[in-house]
């Protein structure tokens, strides 16, 4: 068993040094500072949502069928942003 | 200074003006131009004059560069990996350029460069263009893989496509808006209840001893800011790490 434990510290500390696993990003976890930061990702995402499609809009002439559409990928993006804020993201080779 | 009338005036001290007298004004160099010059003096200064020594038992000016240096090559190397020590340089001037000016902003008097979106944004901006450039130079075609995560059913690329454009696209905003909030917020805080001291204390005589109220919570705020400047550019710099190991690995 114990020969077993050491693979896998071997195997943990190769994959961590080759960049493979990310390290504890230890970002602060504070109830307002989560809050605080879960409140950006969903403005920023409605900001540049909203703002796209302004600017197709104004470029295409379909006011207001894009911007309508980019204002619910913006939300959607939005929601997006904050479910991977909780969940850290899951390599493809695991 | 605050306290002109009955009005609280928090936002003032966001105000740019012409420094250096003259020659600022003819070329429009701010006083936040002016404090981003000291930042990158006082980097320099602390790099080169503190590292002078160069001993082996370090006095205190060479800890502080090593412990500067060596916090940001870990960070950079735990997030990104060994193939992130080539943007360690990058990293490490972001970190202390936010830092330093983050920290130049609580002194009195002094202006904080980084509480302007202008200013984050644009360090934001570079961020995003390096990700960006590092991530196609580094996969090419494969950097729309990006959008479309793999094994997702293809009638949903036209849901996915665009979230994920729009989610990529939103990191530089929320970067730029989450340090510019924080330190506009700080900063209008600690001039609110600077001018409740002031407002308080004329109020007559008991006044003098009601204003030690928001006094204590201004220190008790300044010590909190100090935390608050650091955290914030750790957070910048953790942040573009996660991008950069995002660029070099895709997910």
């Amino acid at each position: 068993m114990s020969q077993q434990d050491g693979f896998d510290k071997r195997l943990r500390d190769a994959r961590a040094k080759h960049g493979m696993d990310r390290g504890d990003s230890k970002l602060p976890t504070g109830a307002w500072g989560v809050g605080f930061r879960a409140g950006v990702e969903v403005f920023s995402a409605l900001v540049v949502g909203v703002g796209l499609g302004l600017l197709l809009d104004r470029w295409l002439g379909t006011w207001p069928w894009l911007f309508l559409l980019m204002f619910v990928m913006g939300s959607v993006a939005g929601i997006l942003n904050v479910y991977r804020l909780f969940t850290p993201r899951r390599l493809k080779r695991d | 200074m605050a306290a002109e009338g009955k009005a609280i005036d928090a936002l003032s001290q966001f105000q740019l003006a012409t420094s250096l007298g003259p020659i600022g004004a003819s070329v429009n160099f701010t006083q936040s131009n002016l404090y981003m010059v000291f930042a990158a003096a006082i980097i320099l200064g602390l790099m080169t004059w503190g590292m002078r020594a160069r001993a082996v038992v370090p006095g205190r000016w060479q800890s502080l560069a090593e412990s500067a240096y060596e916090f940001i090559h870990r960070m950079v190397t735990d997030q990104v990996g060994d193939e992130g020590k080539r943007f360690f340089p990058f990293v490490f001037t972001l970190f202390m350029f936010v830092l330093v000016g983050n920290m130049l902003g609580l002194f009195p008097y002094a202006f904080t460069f980084t509480s302007h979106i202008a200013v984050t944004f644009g360090l934001a901006a570079i961020v995003f263009v390096l990700i960006t450039v590092v991530a196609w130079s580094l996969h090419g075609k494969k950097f729309f893989g990006y959008f479309f995560p793999e094994g997702a059913p293809l009638w949903l690329a036209p849901i996915i496509v665009p979230v994920e454009i729009v989610s990529y696209l939103s990191r530089p905003v929320s970067l730029s808006i989450r340090l510019f909030a924080n330190m506009v917020a700080g900063h209008v805080m600690l001039k609110v209840f600077a001018t409740f001291v002031v407002m308080l204390a004329g109020l007559g005589s008991v006044g003098p001893f009601l204003s030690i109220m928001p006094l204590t919570l201004n220190v008790a705020l300044v010590g909190f800011e100090v935390l608050v400047a650091f955290l914030q550019a750790y957070v910048f710099a953790i942040l573009t790490c996660i991008y950069l190991h995002d660029a070099v690995h895709l997910h």
